[in-house]
């Protein structure tokens, strides 16, 4: 199992953002994307989830294996966090949420429903759910945002725990975890003005 | 699935949830009719079958835009498109889990409501046969709309253009088969093609409304 990346290019909006985005990811390993705002991060991260198709290029390895948290969290206000995580489990064929809960210290929040939680304990829920999938790659888009400085160390020891335990991760932030991953910045992808040709993403044009 | 349905059952159930809401609409259209066109009990048994499924579509129509736009705000739907449940089930799925608190109420409520409009009594299982066959299409083609319409900032309106017209079959057969029920006359001819729509719905719309989908989530 190993996530590889060939050659890859990605649009936004029918605009090329990236292209020749080349590389691996073994089991264990963890990389994680810097660029300035609009460098393609977010699309980045949503090709390779399968969300969006790549313009060019190959990805292997992912169908099937990612488990994806973008900005939303993906709880719904008048379920339980417990209710909103068990949902997620059974969608992913599993049933054990306990992982979840005590890796992002949820327990004693399980039975509140998940619109009363505030911002940085609606993120842990959304961030336990990557965990309750039993999914090998995680694809992660910002996860820190409104985490406080505790819940942070959570999250890199349940990171860590992960990689440790063969799971890969794919992060874009700017925060610092204390993981030992590669640091890629991904401006050097950034696509060429010329790419622009024929590279619309729209199906109706 | 099973998951999904169950989800999708409890939070229409819980406050806010929006269960209700269309049998409270269908409740308030079929009670202001008698009061608009007066008590004339001869002509009210005579439109009795239409105004019943007109009630039952538009109530269909009003909980349309929460199927989906919530899961999207909330990042449900790109969850749920890179779950193993593929997409085209989980949306088929949704339309079932819509069709049973929307469709299924509206079902159950009818013969209640065909009282207050003078309708025939022996039109009354008609009235059910014939709501409980077409309001699964009813569903379905609303979550084909709901799906191509849901990045749409307020694409309620557009919704509601865009699934009227394929709504007009699935009404004229449905209030033929009533009509004719109502009125003692032959209803399979109606009944059947009502059936054979609500099958199509079911088995072809989930594949369009999950490519539609697909092309919003990119």
């Amino acid at each position: 199992m190993r996530l590889t990346l060939a050659d890859v290019a990605v649009a936004r909006g029918g605009v090329p953002v990236l292209s020749g985005v080349s590389f691996a990811l073994n089991p264990g390993e963890a990389m994680i994307l810097r660029g300035p705002n609009g460098a393609g991060k977010t699309t980045l991260l949503r090709t390779v989830a399968g969300l969006q198709p790549a313009l060019s290029g190959s990805i292997d390895g992912a169908t099937d294996a990612v488990a994806y948290a973008g900005h939303a969290d993906g709880l719904k206000a008048m379920l339980s966090v417990a209710e909103n995580l068990s949902f997620w489990a059974r969608v992913y064929g599993r049933s054990d949420i306990a992982g979840g809960l005590d890796a992002y210290a949820l327990g004693p929040l399980r039975d509140r429903l998940a619109g009363t939680l505030s911002a940085g304990q609606k993120r842990r829920a959304g961030l336990a759910r990557l965990l309750v999938t039993g999914r090998p790659i995680w694809i992660l888009d910002e996860p820190t945002v409104s985490l406080d400085s505790h819940a942070v160390t959570l999250f890199a020891a349940a990171v860590r725990a992960h990689l440790a335990q063969g799971g890969m991760a794919l992060l874009a932030t700017h925060i610092d975890l204390g993981l030992d991953a590669r640091v890629c910045d991904i401006s050097s992808w950034a696509s060429l003005p010329d790419d622009l040709l024929g590279a619309s993403d729209e199906a109706f044009l | 699935m099973i998951a999904l349905l169950i989800r999708d059952l409890r939070l229409a159930l819980r406050a806010g949830g929006g269960f209700g809401l269309g049998l409270a609409f269908f409740l308030i259209i079929t009670l202001l009719v008698p009061f608009s066109v007066g008590p004339q009990s001869q002509l009210l048994s005579t439109i009795a079958p239409g105004v019943l499924w007109m009630g039952a579509l538009l109530a269909c129509l009003l909980s349309l835009d929460r199927l989906l736009a919530l899961d999207f705000e909330d990042g449900t739907l790109d969850v749920l498109a890179t779950a193993p449940l593929p997409l085209e089930a989980a949306l088929a799925v949704k339309g079932l889990a819509h069709w049973i608190t929307t469709g299924l109420p509206l079902v159950i409520a009818a013969p209640f409501l065909a009282v207050l409009l003078n309708m025939p009594p022996q039109g009354f299982a008609w009235l059910v046969i014939s709501l409980a066959l077409g309001t699964p299409a009813l569903s379905m083609i609303g979550t084909f709309g709901a799906a191509l319409t849901v990045g749409i900032k307020r694409g309620g309106l557009l919704l509601s253009l865009l699934v009227l017209p394929l709504y007009v079959p699935t009404l004229i057969f449905g209030a033929e088969a009533a009509r004719r029920g109502a009125a003692g006359m032959a209803v399979e001819t109606p009944l059947f093609v009502l059936a054979g729509m609500s099958l199509a719905c079911i088995a072809l719309l989930p594949f369009a409304a999950a490519a539609a989908l697909r092309m919003t989530l990119r």
